[in-house]
């Protein structure tokens, strides 16, 4: 566990916002003019639109050359950590984008193939869908999975709509209006039940690390519509009760949906559906190697469910017939679409490139790997001054995450979990993630170590942090004012948030500069009269 | 048991490297480490899923399945419908392909600064395109941001419910009824369709202001709309919501911002649209993405369900970066009271309409709009020349227009069977959707469309027609 630190610096290109370059006149890209028996045939272009909608102003856009956009996007990359340090940014189960999915993704076959087209031109792609689907039926148990949602918490918009049209469809909507979560489930279970019009009851954690069953027993009621839990959670503890814990919904009345996040920790080892749930969810751009893009997508949130809850899934589902493929859509008690088309077709490509890449051998060693990787990086941090666990009585071995602590490196020190995770980027190495909200452990951060990276790397990883908690107890200012290897400095507090400064873009920025630069310059003359 | 090679994905695959780090935290067996799950919620059996390929195999496999694919490189294509093909500049692809950002999960604001300054660059660039100051980080689609932005206008008005044009895509009208919750639910907005004129394809006006009343929270209308129609009504349609206290919700194609007006410049007050034609290909349905952007007004502001980046001072006087903003009022610091939700997008589509923005400038803008209405225009007259061929409204759109079949005696569906036949995807079938318009197809033209691509397609439907 001894790794010696590397020199780092980032790339400091100083790069202009695109808005301030190019010169009046240059072009990035031509197009051929209309054919000159078409200009004839349809005459004068503003003719073509009416009058009150041809636009008048030219959009401030910057005028620039090809080369010259490249290489200031080049730039920008470069200037983008990523998985080039060390990522091991916990519940995102960080890992590797393999080259040959992107290059599968970007082949024509898939970027120019439109949704719309006749099944018949769409064979390959539909086969692709069809065998994840079925990839993800044996992970899971379930019986139809569908991959219309473009992230997870669109997956879990999917289950509460779901919910909604299972329970209409028995006349009990309007009476089962509650959704059950844990203070531990991910932030999208408790927002997209609320946001499909459910009232959520959040059941808090007592001293094993997950809520009592008692207090499941107590939530539960004629209301109760669905439970929506995530196990093991964020702290890498697992629920043991949640066999009872499905069967207490079930007797209520309730669906009991499971939120695979955390699925490194135990595919291979449980299926959800074998515990009692009656649907799931799989990140697709987690867990099964389609990258996020800076949590940004485009991500699939793939839902499978049992069979009894497959007529209210979104349309259309892929289904084989006597070995041909086809979209069916009528389906009567569908809950229509969660977003336009089959979802994003080229994540599921590059997840099912990565199943078949690891087979069931490779998905069971990847469990193993991300787990033991975790207690062996947990024995390193616990050693560092300044670092705690979450129940630190707790005697069982975590999963593929722990929660830990900098509230001691904090009191003795004055350096918090935010300081930290910007003294990081000094040395290379991406920031390390805290935790979702509400903060739980007090100055958290929560590494997952994930199959792809090897022991040396975990090593830097723990190395890094022992060095920040020496210099937080040495020389606090040096963490404080972090980074000072990167592209650029900390932003000034607040400075995102205050509606004098906030820009969320150029000409807003432009108006707030000016707006303050006149209003100081008043400030000046009035010190002056 | 451990496979007898490691594996090129994963580095501590290696059984040695394993041994070592059980043998440094005093565990003999990886499976102690697993005893948090009880025996029987374990699965009893390995898994069964087809074997695993190298990376040959593998690739072998899948060019061998997407061949079984015909694209619309392949063949000759006028689908649209809710994505359209675009010519997308090889640079964008360049660019968002690079793994640095590919693999991001976003660090910090320092540490993903190149990452930051293109998301902000992307908000920005189509900023100046609709003329608005506020612009969120991209949602998933055009529907889910029509969706987000009818319960920002029930929030904003308290009121509960919306008018929403019937003439719209029915995939978005599918999502916006799922966003806008069913009648048993005690937030339930209740939509209400706003027919259009036979005769024109435009809003009905009457209708519209027969329906906006006191409760109502927005109107939503697009342009131009799902069948084609710029509405020279816009700026009326705006001002009938605002005598009523109703937000104005426009969707829009950025792509025909060149030539057409910013919808605040008619007076929208939120705008939506796709960000797809900005240099995203089709992707099987997977490049759509779509936007919200207002006025940059708290009132506003403070309803977002998306991601906002800002460009701030750092801590070095001079120097500016970009971070995330007003993230305290979203689902990830608020969970069930958080505006809507927020969670994985399709931000990496912000960096390539960001580069396609940048590549395109004005005059870009300008130009492409101008080519796509006269290669449309000139596609609509020719195929209305066809015996049997009516164009519903046969002018004032943009790229898409509405083919009708009815005295080709031939159904859209067999019309596209024989067209496929030729190399050629035809418009698609509106038939179902709208019955009202017999057996029509929305046809898409754009700048990848040459005269001879139009000839070729007449040619195609004449014998379809004829025979």
């Amino acid at each position: 566990m001894n790794a010696i630190l590397k020199q780092y610096q980032a790339p400091v290109w100083n790069e202009p916002v695109i808005m301030e370059m190019g010169y009046p006149g240059r072009r990035g890209v031509l197009f051929a003019p209309a054919e000159p028996e078409i200009r004839q045939q349809v005459g004068d272009v503003s003719a073509l639109i009416p009058s009150k909608l041809r636009r008048q102003d030219r959009p401030a856009l910057p005028e620039m050359t090809e080369p010259e956009v490249l290489y200031h996007y080049l730039r920008l990359s470069q200037q983008t950590l990523g998985m080039m340090g060390i990522s091991l940014f916990g519940t995102c189960t960080m890992k590797y984008n393999p080259q040959i999915n992107e290059q599968m993704a970007w082949r024509p076959e898939i970027t120019e193939l439109h949704p719309l087209q006749h099944e018949d031109t769409m064979q390959g792609a539909l086969e692709i869908v069809h065998e994840m689907d079925l990839m993800l039926r044996e992970l899971s148990g379930m019986d139809q999975f569908v991959f219309q949602a473009g992230g997870g918490s669109e997956a879990a918009y999917t289950n509460c709509a779901v919910t909604r049209a299972y329970h209409a469809s028995k006349g009990e909507l309007e009476q089962r209006d509650e959704i059950i979560v844990t203070i531990q489930s991910h932030p999208c279970n408790p927002a997209t039940a609320a946001a499909a019009g459910f009232k959520v009851v959040t059941l808090m954690l007592d001293e094993n690390g997950y809520p009592s069953l008692d207090a499941l027993k107590a939530a539960v009621s004629n209301r109760t519509a669905a439970l929506m839990v995530t196990n093991p959670d964020d702290m890498g503890v697992y629920n043991p009760e949640m066999k009872e814990w499905v069967r207490i919904v079930h007797e209520a009345g309730g669906l009991a949906f499971y939120d695979a996040a955390n699925f490194n920790a135990t595919m291979s080892k449980l299926r959800p559906r074998e515990i009692g749930f009656d649907a799931c969810m799989f990140m697709l751009h987690k867990t099964f190697g389609a990258p996020k893009s800076g949590v940004g997508g485009p991500a699939t949130g793939a839902y499978g469910c049992s069979a009894e809850l497959v007529p209210f899934l979104p349309s259309p589902l892929v289904v084989r017939d006597e070995g041909r493929y086809r979209l069916d859509a009528d389906r009567p008690q569908s809950v229509g679409k969660i977003r336009e088309f089959l979802g994003n077709v080229q994540v599921v490509l590059k997840a099912y490139a990565w199943t078949r890449a690891m087979g069931a051998d490779g998905i069971a060693q990847a469990s193993d790997i991300s787990v033991l990787a975790n207690n062996y990086m947990e024995k390193g941090l616990l050693a560092i001054r300044g670092v705690t666990r979450s129940h630190p009585e707790a005697t069982t071995p975590r999963m593929e995450m722990t929660r830990y602590s900098f509230q001691t490196l904090k009191e003795e020190t004055g350096v918090d979990t935010h300081d930290v995770q910007n003294r990081m980027s000094d040395f290379g190495m991406d920031p390390l993630w805290q935790s979702h909200e509400p903060w739980l452990v007090p100055e958290p951060f929560t590494p997952e170590a994930g199959e792809t990276y090897g022991k040396e790397a975990l090593d830097q990883w723990i190395a890094v942090i022992r060095r920040i908690s020496e210099e937080a107890y040495s020389n606090p200012e040096l963490v404080k004012t972090s980074p000072h290897n990167q592209a650029v400095h900390r932003l000034k507090p607040g400075a995102t948030d205050d509606p004098e400064s906030r820009a969320m873009t150029w000409r807003a920025f432009q108006k707030k500069r000016l707006r303050q630069a006149r209003s100081g310059t008043d400030q000046m003359r009035a010190v002056v009269d | 048991m451990q496979p007898p090679t490691a594996h090129p994905y994963m580095a501590n695959s290696v059984p040695a490297i394993q041994r070592e780090m059980l043998d440094s935290i005093g565990v003999r067996d990886i499976e102690e480490l697993f005893v948090q799950i009880p025996a029987d919620h374990r699965l009893a059996r390995p898994l069964d899923l087809p074997p695993a390929l190298s990376e040959h195999e593998l690739r072998r496999h899948l060019v061998e399945t997407l061949s079984k694919n015909s694209t619309t490189e392949d063949n000759l294509s006028f689908l649209g419908a809710g994505i359209w093909q675009h010519h997308v500049p090889a640079a964008v692809d360049e660019i968002v392909r690079r793994n640095e950002w590919l693999t991001s999960i976003y660090g910090v604001p320092s540490s993903d600064h190149g990452l930051y300054q293109s998301w902000f660059e992307f908000c920005s660039q189509l900023g100046e395109l609709l003329n608005l100051d506020l612009v969120g980080m991209p949602v998933r689609s055009w529907g889910t941001a029509a969706g987000h932005a009818l319960r920002m206008a029930a929030r904003l008005t308290g009121r509960n419910e919306v008018a929403v044009v019937r003439a719209i895509d029915p995939e978005r009208l599918s999502i916006i009824r799922n966003y806008c919750e069913p009648p048993e639910m005690a937030d339930h907005i209740v939509v209400h369709l706003i027919n259009y004129d036979p005769a024109t394809g435009l809003v009905d006006l009457d209708q519209l202001r027969a329906t906006v009343g006191a409760q109502t929270a927005a109107v939503y209308f697009e342009v131009p709309s799902y069948l084609g129609l710029i509405d020279h009504q816009a700026a009326e349609i705006a001002a009938i919501a605002r005598a009523a206290g109703a937000e104005t919700i426009v969707g829009v194609d950025p792509i025909s911002l060149g030539v057409l007006s910013a919808p605040s410049d008619y007076g929208a007050d939120i705008v939506v649209g796709t960000i797809q034609p900005l240099g995203i290909h089709l992707h099987a349905g997977g490049g759509v993405g779509g936007f919200i952007a207002t006025r940059d007004e708290p009132r506003y502001a403070g309803e977002y369900p998306t991601l906002f980046i800002s460009i701030a001072e750092t801590i070095k006087p001079g120097e500016y970066g970009f971070g995330r903003a007003l993230l305290h009022q979203s689902s990830y610091a608020l969970r069930e009271k958080g505006k809507d939700w927020i969670g994985h997008s399709v931000y990496m589509w912000a960096v390539a309409a960001t580069a396609y923005m940048a590549m395109m400038g004005p005059q870009g803008f300008a130009e492409i709009g101008e080519i796509i209405v006269q290669r449309a225009h000139h596609a609509a007259r020719r195929l209305g020349e066809l015996e049997g061929i009516t164009i519903t409204f046969p002018s004032g759109f943009f790229k898409e227009f509405v083919v009708n079949f009815d005295d080709a005696g031939k159904s859209v569906s067999e019309i596209n069977d024989a067209l496929r036949a030729e190399g050629i995807f035809g418009g698609h079938d509106l038939s179902s959707d709208f019955p009202e318009l017999g057996q029509s197809a929305l046809y898409c033209v754009s700048e990848v469309h040459t005269h001879s691509d139009i000839e070729r397609l007449a040619g195609a439907l004449q014998k379809v027609i004829s025979q």
